[in-house]
């Protein structure tokens, strides 16, 4: 059986189907970044899937840009939180609904 | 039917500890599990003959980005016992029945195409023209020469994330 | 004609290359894989003897002479000891997590094996072997995967024990390791920009090309990749983390048994993996001294994998030499030394050699 594109395609769907989900019903925010990184990745696969497909590498390129935005994000993302929790002492996203008390 | 195998293997391997990242009780075994995730993901870019990218992979997400998301966690774990930072209301059920439907839905879009048009043509003669030396030589080609501008574009974004996460986490002494 | 299955092989080695493919693409390579990991595990074990003895000497003694004639078989008796001593699990902890942490440590050293080659092509029983695993593309950049890979077993062996001090140990010495990973990927980035590619191979033969080793092209790299190998595998100087008079034992405290060996058995395969990147990267891994002149081939008797073999025992023995000699770094010393001193001298040999390069 051989694997075309599409096979990568549904791969890279579910895994961002995946993500999205930890996105939407956890409640714990470092959990919801890492799903954000899930979600980051299944894009890379479908990129790298279609650089291999048409020979070409610019889809790689594109994929380490991801890669390298997906750490800037993360490193202030987590800046973030562990600011936020040294005020608040939680991590719960229902709780980090005001910024003010 | 060896690349089949590999392929199914893979995959299996990637949304199964996907699914076990957000479901996971413990915040460090998720992490624990997005480690493994990321580092099927690269054998899987190995399998697509993007060896650069597949170490890339490893180098900076599993070994810098989910590093520093562990160290968050077990800074946070200092102050506090874990058992606080479990998540009351879950949802699993409505959780999975969404997630099944969204992914059928995409399924069904890619099925849906793949019958429609036969086989996406390949261009005859490579992508764009650079040559085939070696993946690395090409990436590093394309990023210094048709891609410099984001290039550096990316370097000054990383320097702006740096002093910003140095920012933000600092105690106010 | 099929010669599966008959004996016609013995008649003439090249008949086997013939009709056994399978021989060359499956079992050399499972082979090298075997040899290559014995070989590793018992040089580990014999390296704890190695620097027990050589400290002594330093230090006007023995070491251990009783077990064996001059305790050659003491590591045996400290495998059999380990193996038999009480496996104790911190209360509460996480069972699951302070069983991985230990392999999580070992296990990126061992791999790291697969692509420094010993030499470049031996003839045995017939066939021709390359003695590397593997020839990958990226394998300078594989090492360094590997090697970030093998943070997390630090990090988790702090947090699996469920106790204060090992777990702000463990975040301290993670820290230290990821610091000193940028100064060492930059000095990578140096040789790869003189060498021209990022295979270990291909780095070598660059070497002999050159005619020289690179340790005389790029002394500034050649120093701080020493010191930033000492500073990745925790060794003194560096070794704060696990040394007993600090933080009562470092990330390790609760450990015991086979699991505490697995530990410093995995930090001496980090030793020998970057003993060895040395070697293959500065010294010019199994090429001779002067390779390219042809009034030192006498040199050649010497098969190159033994040339390898020395230079990384050269290495070791310096390791092992400046535990001996040099007193602890502080933390924050050790810090600074990473961030303001190795990494703007690892930036500078890159544009310096960036510049040389392109006027060369």
């Amino acid at each position: 059986m051989v694997i075309t594109p599409y096979h990568y395609l549904v791969l890279s769907a579910a895994l961002f189907t995946i993500g999205a989900m930890g996105v939407m019903l956890r409640r714990n925010i470092i959990i919801v970044f890492m799903s954000i990184e899930l979600m980051l990745n299944a894009v890379n696969i479908n990129l790298a899937a279609f650089s291999h497909y048409w020979q070409s590498a610019v889809g790689q390129v594109f994929a380490i840009f991801v890669i390298a935005v997906a750490a800037a994000e993360a490193a202030v993302g987590l800046g973030i939180i562990l600011a936020f929790f040294r005020n608040k002492d939680t991590l719960n996203v229902d709780e980090m609904s005001s910024l003010r008390w | 039917m060896l690349e089949a195998i590999v392929f199914y293997t893979l995959a299996a391997f990637v949304l199964g500890f996907g699914v076990l990242v957000i479901t996971a009780r413990n915040t460090v075994h998720s992490v624990l599990f997005l480690v493994a995730n990321f580092l099927c993901v690269a054998v899987m870019y190995v399998a697509l003959a993007a060896e650069f990218l597949a170490v890339i992979q490893v180098l900076v997400y599993a070994g810098g980005i989910v590093v520093l998301y562990l160290f968050v966690v077990m800074l946070v774990n200092l102050k506090a016992i874990p058992e606080a930072h479990m998540d009351p209301r879950r949802r699993s059920r409505l959780g999975f029945i969404v997630a099944s439907a969204i992914l059928l839905e995409v399924s069904a879009i890619l099925v849906y195409a793949a019958r429609r048009a036969d086989a996406m043509p390949l261009p005859a003669g490579g992508g764009d023209g650079t040559p085939m030396t070696g993946n690395t030589e090409i990436v590093g080609w394309l990023l210094y020469t048709d891609y410099l501008i984001p290039f550096e574009l990316a370097s000054m974004l990383l320097l702006v994330a740096m002093i910003g996460a140095i920012i933000l986490a600092r105690r106010e002494a | 004609m099929h010669l599966h299955g008959t004996a016609l092989w013995t008649l003439h080695p090249a008949l086997c290359t013939l009709h056994y493919p399978m021989i060359e693409t499956y079992v050399i390579p499972l082979l090298k894989i075997l040899v290559l990991l014995n070989a590793v595990l018992v040089a580990v074990t014999y390296m704890v003897l190695l620097e027990r003895k050589v400290i002594a000497w330093v230090q006007v003694r023995l070491g251990p002479m009783r077990v064996g004639p001059h305790g050659v078989l003491q590591p045996i008796a400290d495998a059999i000891k380990l193996l038999l001593k009480e496996d104790i699990t911190p209360a509460r902890a996480d069972r699951f997590v302070f069983t991985l942490a230990p392999i999580v440590s070992m296990v990126p050293a061992l791999i790291a094996f697969a692509v420094i080659p010993f030499d470049s092509e031996i003839t045995l029983f017939g066939y021709r072997i390359a003695l590397f695993v593997a020839d990958v593309n990226v394998g300078l950049l594989y090492i360094v995967a590997a090697t970030s890979i093998s943070v997390y077993g630090i990090i988790l062996a702090g947090y699996a024990s469920n106790s204060k001090f090992p777990l702000l140990a463990g975040l301290r010495a993670s820290a230290q390791l990821i610091s000193y990973e940028i100064a060492i990927t930059m000095i990578l980035v140096s040789i790869v920009a003189t060498a021209g590619t990022l295979s270990m191979v291909g780095i070598v033969k660059a070497q002999l090309e050159a005619g020289v080793w690179y340790a005389f092209i790029q002394p500034v790299a050649f120093v701080t990749l020493f010191i930033g190998g000492l500073a990745e595998t925790n060794r003194a100087p560096f070794d704060l983390p696990e040394a007993e008079q600090e933080l009562t034992g470092g990330f390790h405290t609760e450990y015991s048994g086979m699991r505490f060996a697995l530990f410093f058995l995995a930090e001496y395969a980090n030793m020998i993996v970057v003993s060895a990147v040395a070697t293959t990267l500065f010294l010019g891994g199994w090429l001779r001294p002067f390779p390219n002149v042809e009034a030192l081939s006498f040199l050649g008797f010497v098969p190159g994998w033994m040339w390898f073999l020395l230079k990384t025992f050269v290495f070791l023995y310096v390791f092992i030499w400046i535990r001996a000699t040099l007193p602890r770094y502080r933390y924050d010393q050790l810090m600074r030394l990473g961030w303001k001193v190795l990494i703007p001298l690892a930036l500078a040999n890159l544009v310096v050699t960036g510049i040389v390069k392109v006027l060369l």
